[in-house]
C-alpha cells in the first residue's frame, strides 16, 4: 500500500521563534579566551617556562576540579562551555610564575569548589572564582605569594631576578620607566605586566560586547581620580597616576577580572558603579595598605556588594516615574 | 531627503531594541493576490479585544457579503460581517491562534461571488477623496463602529473606541503606523505600495474624527519605495510621511510615539493620555472604506511567507477563510517546514490546526524551517546583561525571568513585570537561551490569579 508523504514534523513553542545566531555562553567564553591571547603570549614571551608550567597546572587542575565537584553534586558536566578553562587561564595569569605547582593546584580546586560549584555552578557564584582561589593561596602561602615570592635571584629569566615594579616602589621608592610598564618587560604576575597586551585584548572584549565597557571605564576613571588626588597631595613623584594605571594588575583586572558577568551587576549604571568601586579600592589599598597591589581584594569586595548595587540600580522602565 | 518635517519632534528612534534579520524578501515583491472564493468561511464571533458578539443570523439563512452576522453588547466591541455570499450553517466552536476557543458562524459559499480583480477593485479601487467636508466626527465614528473595524496590526482593539472624542484628553496627533517591524511580514508594505491613496484618506479622516492637527505616517527607513508612494499620495493633504529608524520593535505604539513625537507614554497609560492616537496602515484603509463608501471590514491582506512556504504571497483573503486554503494557494509547504506561526516570528503564536480561520488580527502566516528555529541548548544565565541592553522598556528581563521561575511574584513586581509587552527582544538576544518571554507570561498569569 502506498503511504501519503505528509509527515512533516511541526513544532510548537512560545514566541519569539527566532534567536540570534552565533550567540551562546560558549561563544562568550571563547571571546574571553581570544581576548586573553595577547596577554598569554606576552606571559610566555617574558616568563617562558614559568608561564607554561603555571598555565598547564591551573588549566588541568581547574578542569579536573570542575569535573570532580559537579560529579559530587550529581550535576551534569558542562566542560564544553569553557568557563572552567577561562577560570584556569585567568587564575594562572594572576599568579607569579615562581609559585610552586601546588599553589596553582590548590588555588584551582578552591576556585572551582568554593568559588563556583558550591554556589550552584556557572552563573550562580557570588564571587569571581579565580580571585577566590587566588585569595586562598595568597593567605595560605603568604611567603610564596608575597612580594619576595615573585623574585628568584638565580633564575634564568632576567625579570624574575628583580622586584616587581610595585614592590620596588613600595619598599625602596624606586620608580619604573613607563615604557617597560607599557610593554610589560617587568616582573609581576604572569598576565599583568604588559599594559599593551591587556588593552588589546580588553578592547576586543568590549567591541564584541562580551565585556561591558562600563566596568573598565569605571575602574580607570576612579583610579585616575584617586591617583590624581594622590599626585596633588605630593606623594612619591617616582610613581605617578600613569604608573598606577599602567603598572601592576590594574588593566588586567579592569578588563578581565572585574568584567566577569556573573559576579558583576546587571545594568549599565550598576556596572559603572561597580567599576568605580574597584578603581577606588585598588588605589586605597595600594596607597595606604601594606600590600603593594590591591586588585584581587578590590574585586572580591565589590563582588560582595554586587547584589546591593543591583538592588539600588533597578532601572526606571520607559514611561515610569523618575 | 527632506523627510524630517516640522511635525516630527522625535529623533526617529527609541532607546534599546534589536536588529533581527528582516527576511522580507520572501514576499516583499509579491503583489497582492486575491484568494479564490473558498467553499466555506467561518466567522469567529470574537476577533477583537472586548465583548464577544452574539450571532444575529440563523442557520440556513442566506447572507451576502458585507451583511452583519454578529454583534456585541456595550461600547468596547466590534460587529462581524459575512465575507462571502452564501448560507449560514449551525454555529460551531473554533480555536484561534492565541489558544482561545470561540464560537463562530460558518457560511457556505453559494451563488455568484465577487472575486479576483473585481473584488480587489471593489475594496481598494477608485480614487480616495481626502476633502469631503460634510463628515462630522460623530458620523465617522458611527460608520467605523458599524464597519467592525479593529486594529489590523495584530492587537485587534476596536478602532472606534480609540477614535472616540474625549473632552478630558484632547488628541493633537495621529500617527499611522507603517513600520511593520516584525521580520518576514509584508502586508503593510504591499498596501503602502499598492493603495497609498486609501491609507492617506484614512489618515485624514481619522485625524478629523479625533480632532488631531498633526497627522503623520511613520515608516521604517528600510522601505524607501513605500515612503515614496505615500509621499506622492499625501501631496496636497495635511499628512506628512516620516521615516523612522529600522529597529525592532519600532512598530510598538509606545516606541513609535517616542520616535516620532518624543513623548513618553506613562506606564499603564494609553497613547491618548499623551494626546496621541496610533493606527496601523491597514486599519487606515478600512477606515477610509467604511467612512467614504460605507463598507464593512470583510477582507484583509495576509502575508503567507517564510522558507517553509513553496510560493510566498500576499493574499487578500476573506475573514474566516481557513488558513489551509491560504497555504494551499501558495503551493503548500516545502519539505523543511518546521513551525507555523500566526503573525510574525517575534510575537506570533505557533499553531498546528490548519483549519483555523483568518481573523481581523491575522497579519500573516509565517512558516519557519528547521534551520530557522534551531537554537542551542538552554544554559544557566550568566548575568551578562545583554537582555537589559535589548529591552525597549528598560527592564531587567533576566531578573524578571528568574523571579518568575522561582514564583517570587513580589520580586517580579519590583522589577516592573507588568511593563513588559512581550516583544521578545530579550529572549532573541539571550546567549543562554533562557525562555524569558514564556517565564514572564507565566509570572503575569500567576499575578492575575493571585489578584482574584
Amino acid at each position: 500500500m502506498e503511504m501519503e508523504l505528509t509527515t512533516t514534523e511541526l513544532h510548537v513553542a512560545p514566541s519569539p521563534h527566532l534567536s540570534k545566531i552565533g550567540q551562546s555562553t560558549q561563544r562568550m567564553m571563547m571571546d574571553v579566551l581570544i581576548a586573553l591571547a595577547p596577554v598569554t603570549a606576552m606571559a610566555l614571551f617574558v616568563f617562558q617556562w614559568y608561564a607554561v608550567k603555571q598555565l598547564a597546572v591551573c588549566l588541568i587542575s581547574c578542569l579536573a576540579a570542575e569535573a570532580l565537584f559537579t560529579k559530587m553534586r550529581r550535576q551534569p558536566l558542562h566542560l564544553k562551555d569553557f568557563s572552567a578553562v577561562v577560570t584556569g587561564v585567568i587564575l594562572a595569569l594572576s599568579l607569579p610564575g615562581t609559585a610552586p605547582w601546588f599553589v596553582g593546584f590548590i588555588a584551582s580546586f578552591v576556585a572551582m569548589g568554593i568559588g563556583k560549584i558550591i554556589f550552584g555552578g556557572i552563573g550562580m557564584n557570588l564571587f569571581n572564582p579565580a580571585m577566590v582561589g587566588r585569595a586562598f593561596v595568597m593567605i595560605a602561602f603568604a611567603s610564596m605569594m608575597g612580594a619576595s615570592g615573585y623574585e628568584d635571584a638565580g633564575s634564568y629569566v632576567d625579570v624574575i631576578t628583580q622586584a616587581t615594579p610595585l614592590t620596588a616602589f613600595k619598599q625602596s621608592g624606586i620608580g619604573s620607566p613607563l615604557s617597560s610598564l607599557f610593554l610589560g618587560i617587568t616582573n609581576g604576575s604572569l598576565g599583568e605586566t604588559s599594559a599593551l597586551a591587556c588593552l588589546l585584548g580588553g578592547i576586543y572584549l568590549c567591541l564584541r560586547r562580551t565585556a561591558s565597557w562600563e566596568i573598565p571605564v569605571g575602574v580607570l576613571v576612579a583610579a585616575g581620580i584617586v591617583g590624581g588626588i594622590n599626585d596633588l597631595a605630593g606623594s612619591g613623584a617616582a610613581w605617578t597616576t600613569i604608573h598606577h594605571l599602567l603598572g601592576g594588575a590594574l588593566l588586567f583586572g579592569a578588563f578581565f577580572i572585574a568584567t566577569d558577568p556573573v559576579s558583576s551587576p546587571l545594568t549599565p549604571k550598576g556596572k559603572f558603579i561597580f567599576g568605580a568601586g574597584v578603581g577606588v579600592l585598588v588605589m586605597i589599598i595600594r596607597i595606604f595598605s601594606g600590600y603593594p597591589e590591591g586588585v584581587m581584594f578590590a574585586v572580591l569586595l565589590m563582588n560582595g556588594v554586587t547584589p546591593l548595587i543591583n538592588r539600588w540600580t533597578i532601572p526606571t522602565p520607559f514611561g515610569g516615574e523618575k | 531627503m527632506a523627510l524630517t518635517s516640522r511635525e516630527m519632534t522625535g529623533c526617529g528612534t527609541f532607546p534599546h531594541g534589536i536588529h533581527p534579520p528582516e527576511r522580507k524578501n520572501f514576499s516583499a515583491d509579491a503583489s497582492i493576490e486575491v484568494l479564490p472564493t473558498p467553499e466555506e468561511v467561518v466567522i469567529p464571533l470574537l476577533q477583537h479585544l472586548g465583548a464577544p458578539c452574539e450571532p444575529v443570523v440563523k442557520a440556513r439563512q442566506t447572507v451576502s457579503m458585507g451583511e452583519m452576522v454578529g454583534q456585541g453588547k456595550g461600547f468596547v466591541t466590534a460587529p462581524v460581517h459575512a465575507s462571502i455570499n452564501g448560507t449560514v450553517k449551525k454555529t460551531i466552536s473554533v480555536t484561534l491562534p492565541n489558544g482561545r476557543h470561540v464560537k463562530a458562524v460558518p457560511i457556505k459559499a453559494e451563488g455568484d461571488q465577487l472575486a479576483g480583480e473585481a473584488l480587489f477593485e471593489e475594496i481598494y479601487g477608485g480614487s480616495w477623496a481626502t476633502d469631503s467636508n460634510d463628515l462630522t466626527a460623530d458620523k465617522m465614528s458611527k460608520a467605523i463602529s458599524a464597519a467592525g473595524i479593529v486594529g489590523l496590526g495584530g492587537a485587534a482593539f476596536p478602532t472606534h473606541v480609540k477614535l472616540a472624542v474625549n473632552d478630558e484628553k484632547p488628541i493633537d496627533s495621529l500617527v499611522i503606523n507603517g513600520c511593520e517591524c516584525e521580520p518576514y511580514l509584508t502586508t503593510d508594505y504591499r498596501l503602502m505600495l499598492e493603495v497609498p491613496g486609501a491609507i492617506i484618506a484614512g489618515a485624514v479622516l481619522a485625524a478629523r474624527a479625533v480632532g488631531a492637527d498633526n497627522v503623520m505616517v511613520g515608516v521604517e527607513d528600510n522601505k524607501p519605495k513605500a515612503i515614496e508612494a505615500l509621499q506622492a499620495a499625501a501631496e496636497g493633504t495635511p499628512v506628512s510621511v516620516v521615516s523612522v529608524r529600522t529597529k525592532y520593535p519600532q512598530g510598538s505604539e509606545k516606541q513609535l510615539i517616542k520616535a516620532t513625537l518624543n513623548r513618553d507614554v506613562p506606564l499603564g497609560a494609553l497613547p491618548l493620555d499623551v494626546g496621541v492616537v496610533i493606527a496601523n496602515v491597514a486599519t487606515a484603509t478600512t477606515i477610509a472604506r467604511a467612512v467614504l463608501r460605507n463598507k464593512p471590514l470583510t477582507h484583509r491582506v495576509v502575508s503567507v511567507t517564510g522558507g517553509g512556504i513553496a510560493n510566498p504571497k500576499n493574499i487578500l483573503a476573506p475573514i474566516g477563510a481557513r488558513l489551509k486554503t491560504l497555504i494551499d494557494f501558495c503551493g503548500g509547504f516545502t519539505p523543511d517546514a518546521a513551525r507555523m506561526v500566526a503573525g510574525g516570528p517575534m510575537m506570533g503564536f505557533s499553531f498546528t490546526d490548519l483549519n483555523m480561520p483568518v481573523t481581523k488580527g491575522t497579519s500573516g502566516v509565517t512558516v519557519l524551517t528547521g534551520e530557522d528555529i534551531q537554537r542551542s541548548e538552554e544554559t544557566h544565565c550568566v548575568r551578562c546583561g545583554k537582555c537589559v541592553d535589548a529591552c525597549p522598556m528598560n527592564l531587567v528581563p533576566s531578573k524578571l525571568a528568574l523571579a518568575c521561575r522561582a514564583k517570587d511574584l513580589d520580586l517580579a513586581q519590583k522589577y516592573h513585570i507588568m511593563a513588559c509587552f512581550e516583544c521578545g527582544s530579550c529572549a532573541y538576544t539571550c546567549p543562554a537561551q533562557l525562555p524569558i518571554v514564556q517565564l514572564v507570561r507565566t509570572g503575569k498569569a500567576l499575578l492575575a490569579a493571585r489578584k482574584k
